[in-house]
């Protein structure tokens, strides 16, 4: 018998993160939430039982179904009578919306301002990473503060805020990266292919320096979550009746001792989001970078 | 014959900034460096590490800008990297690198690879850039069906063969070679060599060969240029040079070769000491205090070099050193 031999093609490099990403137990549980929440916000209009916004006067303050609610109501209404199970659905989309846009918004700012920094040396270098040291320096809560106070509160100015304050981190990274590629011989054989300082940045480079980005960006979307939900707390953020995580917590606090429902689920919604992109963003690095690899 | 290359008194300094505590240094890694090369033939540049060879050939490819001295490339005058933008000359010089398992990009496909200088420097349509990476493909030993392929999955040798095909997509009339086999297991670098040989013949090629490996260098080279400390100190075709160095430096360099000859114990004068630092190098002779030679005149005066017996060699004594010889 003559042992066939075919030619297999080799495994693709996404393959290859695949399937060592999904040896890691909690970064697949924090894949699968995500992806669960993402339906919810998605399908948000036809999942929520109630709209997020409308006020039952005849039912205030109802508990949750396992605590002498009703099923019309299964997580209860706040003290104006909106169902909690329909504006934690909505904020999830909400809270999507803005995890990406922040996340976008300071990616692409950071990355191009990092590679900007590593190619330029000089001048270029030490103005932009000077003054990310400045935006570090400063508590990042209170610089989205400041940044919100100048521009007025909103859900989307705090979203610009809480952009800016995460810029740093995408930026100091991308040029740590860069500046070490730049080093290698790769990028001198395509100097020698004649390509531009344009091409090298996001062609040769980019790249290649993608892997810590895409992780930064994963941990960040929870950053953004947080952040955007603590300057919701605050009152700077969504306005009500926007079903925002953290507005909701903030408009509700009155009631921590009588009604336990109206706090704890935003409360919990944030934490399941946050914890899932945190494990996912392990898992992630964990995949992307060989050094980790067994 | 025409040269593709010539340099005239080419040099490559790097300044050190000063700190509070102590001055600012210049660093003369290359210094004075003059030749012209043909169509078709090698010049090997020969030296022991930090002597300049790597940096010369930098500078050669207008990586980097000279400080002074003029390069020709195809009797044009260039101005370093300024001239790098210039798509005739960028067409002209490609250089192969030393380590393959860097100079190629890991995210990038052979093919992407291949097609890059085409992309960039002619307006040749997507399909014909196909043809021509898979056609290159095939001259360097490889199958047409490695185009869609990443880096990662070839072997030292083949990833060798990518980098030379890269280096000839644009139908380059130089190529420098900086210690392109130095990475390679010695079965692979006969490989490579037999394939650069093939390829200069087929393309009428003219490679700068840097090189620390003096069997390589003797095999594959017409011409050889020794540096020293970022000079030349002798330049001359290979056997000439080979079968009688004039200057020190190249006889010491050429004794340390290890040799398998059974009973011959000629003396080997090998050398003593380091390579000086460039930071910090000796007055007059930069091989002064390491040349057997040596007289007190060497540590005054630094040699030029000058014709001795039909070729530039730069040391004060080579004439008595050749009739010693002889």
């Amino acid at each position: 018998m003559s042992a066939e031999i075919r030619d297999v093609p080799p495994p693709g490099p996404l393959a290859d993160v695949w399937a060592s990403f999904t040896e890691n137990k909690g970064a697949v549980a924090g894949l699968v939430v995500i992806v669960a929440i993402a339906l919810v916000a998605i399908l948000a209009d036809v999942l929520a039982p109630h709209s997020p916004i409308e006020q039952y006067r005849d039912a205030l303050l109802v508990p949750p179904v396992w605590a002498g609610g009703s099923w019309s109501h299964p997580l209860g209404t706040d003290d104006i009578g909106r169902d909690i199970l329909s504006r934690l659905i909505h904020g999830a989309r909400l809270s999507m919306i803005i995890g990406s846009i922040v996340v976008t918004l300071s990616l692409v700012a950071g990355t191009v301002l990092g590679l900007a920094a590593a190619f330029f040396k000089g001048v270029t270098d030490i103005a932009i990473m000077r003054l990310m040291d400045i935006m570090l320096a400063l508590p990042s809560l209170l610089l989205a503060i400041v940044i919100v106070a100048i521009l007025g509160p909103g859900l989307f100015n705090a979203m610009i805020a809480v952009s800016i304050v995460t810029l740093p981190h995408f930026t100091r990274l991308a040029r740590a990266s860069a500046m070490s590629e730049l080093t290698r011989e790769y990028v001198a054989s395509s100097r020698l292919a004649g390509a531009g300082s344009l091409r090298l940045m996001f062609m040769t480079v980019l790249p290649n320096c993608l892997a810590p980005l895409i992780v930064q960006a994963t941990l960040g979307f929870s950053n953004a979550i947080l952040d955007a939900a603590a300057l919701g707390f605050l009152g700077l953020g969504a306005q009500p009746p926007t079903p925002e995580w953290g507005t909701m917590l903030a408009g509700s606090l009155q009631f921590i001792q009588r009604a336990w429902w109206v706090v704890s689920f935003p409360g919990f919604a944030i934490l399941v989001t946050v914890l899932a992109f945190n494990l996912m963003g392990d898992g992630l690095r964990d995949a992307l970078d060989p050094k980790l690899k067994r | 014959m025409t040269a593709v290359m010539e340099a005239r008194g080419l040099a490559r300094h790097y300044e050190l900034r000063g700190g509070v505590f102590r001055k600012g240094l210049t660093i003369k890694a290359v210094d004075g460096v003059s030749f012209s090369l043909n169509a078709g033939t090698t010049l090997a540049i020969v030296g022991e590490s930090g002597c300049g060879k790597s940096t010369l050939g930098r500078v050669l490819a207008l990586l980097e800008d000279a400080t002074s001295g003029e390069l020709l490339i195809d009797g044009r005058p260039t101005e370093g990297e300024k001239s790098a933008k210039d798509p005739a000359l960028r067409r002209s010089v490609q250089m192969v690198f030393q380590n393959p398992y860097g100079s190629l990009n890991p995210r990038q496909t052979v093919g992407r690879i291949l097609e890059e200088p085409l992309a960039i420097n002619t307006d040749l349509p997507a399909s014909a850039r196909v043809d021509a990476a898979r056609a290159m493909l095939a001259k360097v030993g490889l199958r047409p069906d490695h185009y869609g392929r990443y880096p990662h999955m070839f072997s030292g040798g083949q990833r060798q063969r990518i980098a030379i095909a890269r280096a000839l997509m644009l139908n380059p009339r130089i190529v420098i070679a900086d210690e392109p086999v130095s990475a390679l297991d010695v079965s692979i670098q006969g490989q490579i060599l037999n394939l650069l040989m093939d390829l200069q013949d087929e393309l009428k090629l003219a490679y700068l060969f840097v090189s620390h490996d003096l069997g390589v260098v003797h095999h594959i080279a017409d011409e050889v240029m020794v540096m020293y400390l970022g000079r030349p100190v002798e330049r001359g075709a290979t056997e000439d040079v080979f079968e009688r160095p004039l200057h020190p430096y190249t006889q010491a360099l050429l004794a340390s070769r290890p040799r398998v000859e059974v009973g011959s114990k000629a003396p080997r004068p090998l050398l003593t000491g380091e390579l000086p630092s460039p930071l910090n190098p000796p007055p007059g002779c930069a091989f002064h205090r390491r040349c057997p030679y040596a007289q007190p005149y060497c540590a005054e005066v630094r040699p030029e070099p000058r014709q001795v017996l039909g070729r530039p060699v730069a040391c004060h004594y080579a004439e008595e050193i050749a009739a010693h010889q002889a």
